[in-house]
């Protein structure tokens, strides 16, 4: 929340709209920004020196957006990039998208051309607040000095409340220039109007909890939701409570410990079978901050049959979206549960009757099965697999007990599928992916805003050949900050999802997804980032320590599998317990 | 089925973007938009009438109700509300000598239809109705049907109020929301004019 300053309201100051900008992002607790300088934001950057922030030069906008979301991830605090006009305003388009889409806290800052050239095509003048409308939560556009501060405290609350969000806020450079009385108290933002449909009642919440009384076959569906609300601790006493089984979304992932006996995992396409399993067969569902994306659902026309729906959800347009609920409960996920507890403890309801065992013991029975494991069990036979690398990095983590203090940021692709399945998160915002928008990109640079912002956690990349690539200019901003992150490249010469879809759906023609890349570890190198190539499973637990114990950051080129496949899979349309199982966990190459 | 909301949004520039721009992620086509002052001076008033399935409402008003210009969000049925529009109509209508019975005809339809002439020209004459939706489509049937050449029209979309909060009480508690009119004797008289059309605009 923010701090207030000391001024005094009746002796204000008078300041320039730039360092108005800085005074105002100081009040509002932000230590870091994300930013890159040019011609329209350079009166704010002029002014930067007398201000306690530490500004984090990237080498491209689109990694100012994501570090600032990767900032927001970790820390659950805010997340600030600054760009200036035209291209450095749209190339935080990407990364303000993925933001968007995981809701995720982020204050943009855009300079603009002078109000008085405003839509004349001026140099580097673009229509920023028309491009990122549907891909903020607001925006502003700040023509005088005065509108500077209440905007940005606006913004801060605007993308810290309800479901959170990004929001641009675009500064003119005469905005900049100019000066006004600078109050930091007196721009307090109205106080923060709930949305009007929120309506977690208590007759509903009985309802819910008649819906509970009724069911055998219960499952929790645990989205990103519980770590946004900060309700882990409600759902696992929830479930603890009441004996239900949990399944997390991609994004969910961290919120509910993988270890906890009522963890089930990862639902959706590339769950585990008894997961979704579990789903189908389940005549309760309690879905708790997630919002029924079609990669969880699978087919809708058959998703859950037998299913009762509860949804829990701080976001009213969600409801009966994708999936028509029974009860939906609109409110925070938190709150809504602290309510029900005290509901049910007011009602005296008998604690500890497990209604739920033989529910459990069937779905324990299905794990037997589980296809996702076969590799996990393969012997070492030459090749090495991206989900040994992914196990491993878990394995060495948690040998080191540090496994609640690694961060992993993945891309988008096969090796993010894999991390989700073979990397056991146990604590909470220590999964940091791009799930909604699958930003390819997104790992370096979002590691980096993670780091900064909990230094004193590991921090790992896991990335693609192609993904690590396309923003892979951020190496020079690790440097440059001197922070220690570690990179793992998942290298197996393709676009390995493309290829996988291309496989299973396109006859396996394989256009334009074999990539060509450069030495990764000389690439490293020549930003003065050791690394280590490995090619042998036996190399990949002391190459992992090696670089977890690094004094800097440390890139490790993992030539795995070219041609393997993310098991199970529903292909798209499929109802969700028709998974493709692992065709053969031995996968032989050309090569060999 | 049409929906009919009543949306108060901030009177700031781009409100207008961020309303329209919403119906077109949603992919919902906007049968009319209006957009005029309030009794206030830093809101704005639209009526938004748009084509979407019936179940579709919950989540357009959740979602107008997530921009955060955004004030208050209703929506209102035709017996909840009075529901108007406003027409300009430009008819071919020759010079007296010419055509004296096809302009006498002209100024008899506009009577019945409680229309009135507001414009004469040599070679046309304009009408101004304001009416619900279906009476004015009414008008300009009669008119095509009759073979008047009709050279321009002009409508604003409708606007909607909701009526009296009692007697919207009333409504509700008879459960009659769509054969509501009845409930309110002084209705204007155009309300109570012959049509052949079936009310499609609630």
């Amino acid at each position: 929340m923010p701090k207030a300053t000391k001024t005094n309201p009746n002796n204000a100051p008078t300041l320039t709209g730039a360092e108005i900008l800085w005074a105002t992002l100081v009040g509002e607790g932000v230590s870091t920004v994300f930013g890159y300088p040019g011609g329209a934001i350079l009166p704010a950057y002029d002014a930067l020196r007398k201000f306690p922030i530490h500004h984090v030069l990237v080498r491209h906008e689109q990694g100012a957006a994501h570090m600032a979301d990767g900032y927001a991830r970790a820390s659950g605090k805010t997340g600030v990039c600054v760009a200036t006009s035209g291209p450095g305003a749209t190339n935080l388009v990407t990364g303000l998208a993925t933001a968007m889409i995981d809701s995720i806290p982020v204050v943009a800052i855009t300079g603009q051309v002078s109000s008085k050239v405003l839509g004349s095509d001026a140099f580097q003048e673009i229509d920023i607040t028309g491009i990122t409308l549907p891909i903020t939560k607001h925006n502003f556009v700040a023509t005088r000095a005065e509108d500077i501060a209440p905007m940005i405290r606006e913004a801060f609350q605007i993308a810290q409340s309800g479901r959170p969000g990004p929001v641009l806020v675009d500064i003119t450079k005469d905005a900049q220039q100019g000066s006004c009385v600078y109050d930091f108290e007196a721009v307090a933002p109205a106080p923060y109007r709930p949305h009007p449909m929120l309506r977690a009642e208590t007759p509903e919440m009985v309802k819910a909890i008649e819906l509970m009384r009724a069911s055998t076959r219960p499952v929790i569906l645990a989205g990103h939701g519980i770590i946004q609300s900060g309700a882990e601790r409600e759902v696992i006493a929830f479930a603890e409570r009441h004996n239900i089984p949990i399944a997390t979304t991609l994004l969910g992932l961290g919120g509910i410990p993988a270890s906890h006996p009522l963890s089930l995992g990862m639902m959706g396409m590339h769950g585990e079978s008894w997961v979704n399993n579990a789903i189908q067969q389940s005549d309760l569902l309690l879905a708790f901050g997630m919002r029924f994306d079609d990669r969880v659902t699978g087919n809708l026309a058959t998703y859950a049959p037998n299913a009762k729906k509860i949804h829990v959800e701080i976001d009213p347009s969600e409801i009966n979206k994708n999936v028509k609920v029974d009860v939906a409960l609109i409110g925070d996920l938190k709150e809504v549960l602290t309510t029900i507890a005290k509901i049910l403890d007011e009602r005296g309801e008998p604690r500890g009757v497990d209604v739920t065992k033989q529910w459990r013991d069937e779905i324990r029975a299905m794990k037997g099965d589980a296809s996702v494991r076969d590799i996990i069990n393969l012997p070492d036979n030459g090749h090495l697999y991206a989900a040994h690398v992914i196990n491993d990095i878990w394995q060495e983590a948690k040998a080191a007990g540090r496994l609640d203090s690694t961060i992993i940021a993945t891309d988008v692709g096969q090796h993010q599928m894999w991390e989700a399945q073979y990397f056991k998160h146990e604590a909470t915002r220590t999964l940091i992916t791009s799930g909604g928008l699958g930003t390819m990109g997104f790992a370096l640079p979002a590691a980096i805003g993670a780091k900064i912002a909990c230094p004193e956690k590991d921090v790992w990349v896991i990335a693609g050949d192609g993904g690590f690539q396309m923003t892979a200019a951020e190496l020079s901003t690790i440097v440059q900050e001197g922070i220690h992150i570690n990179i793992a490249v998942i290298n197996n010469g393709f676009l390995g999802m493309v290829r996988q879809w291309q496989e299973a759906f396109y006859d396996k023609n394989y256009a334009c997804s074999p990539i060509l890349s450069p030495d990764f570890v000389i690439l490293a190198g020549a930003h003065g980032i050791p690394g280590a190539n490995v090619t042998k499973r036996a190399e990949v637990l002391p190459t992992v320590t090696k670089a977890r114990t690094a004094d800097t950051a440390f890139l490790i080129n993992f030539a795995v599998e070219k041609e393997d496949g993310v098991y199970p899979m529903i292909a798209p349309g499929a109802a969700l317990h028709e998974m493709v199982r692992r065709p053969n966990p031995l996968i032989e190459t050309a090569e060999d | 089925m049409l929906h009919t909301f009543i949306a108060l949004v901030d009177n700031k520039p781009g409100v207008l973007t961020r309303i329209a721009s919403l119906f077109r992620r949603l992919n919902i086509n906007i049968a009319s938009l209006t957009v005029g002052e309030t009794e206030r001076d830093d809101l704005s008033r639209m009526t938004i009438v748009c084509e979407a399935p019936e179940n579709a409402a919950h989540r357009i008003r959740a979602s107008l109700y997530k921009l955060e210009i955004v004030r208050d969000v209703d929506e209102v049925t035709r017996g909840e509300a009075v529901i108007r529009e406003l027409a300009l109509i430009k008819v071919a209508a020759g010079p007296p000598a010419s055509s004296m019975s096809s302009r006498t005809h002209l100024f008899e339809l506009a009577n019945v239809f409680r229309a009135r002439v507001v414009d004469l020209a040599p070679e046309s004459l304009m009408l101004e109705m304001t009416g619900s939706a279906s009476k004015i489509e009414g008008l300009l049937q009669v008119l095509a049907e009759s073979h008047y050449k009709i050279l321009e029209v002009s409508r604003t979309g409708r606007m909607a109020m909701r009526r009296g909060k009692h007697t919207s009480r009333v409504l509700k508690a008879l459960g009659s929301k769509d054969h509501g009119d009845a409930e309110f004797p002084p209705l204007a008289a155009d309300e109570a004019l012959p049509n052949q059309f079936a009310e499609h605009d609630a």
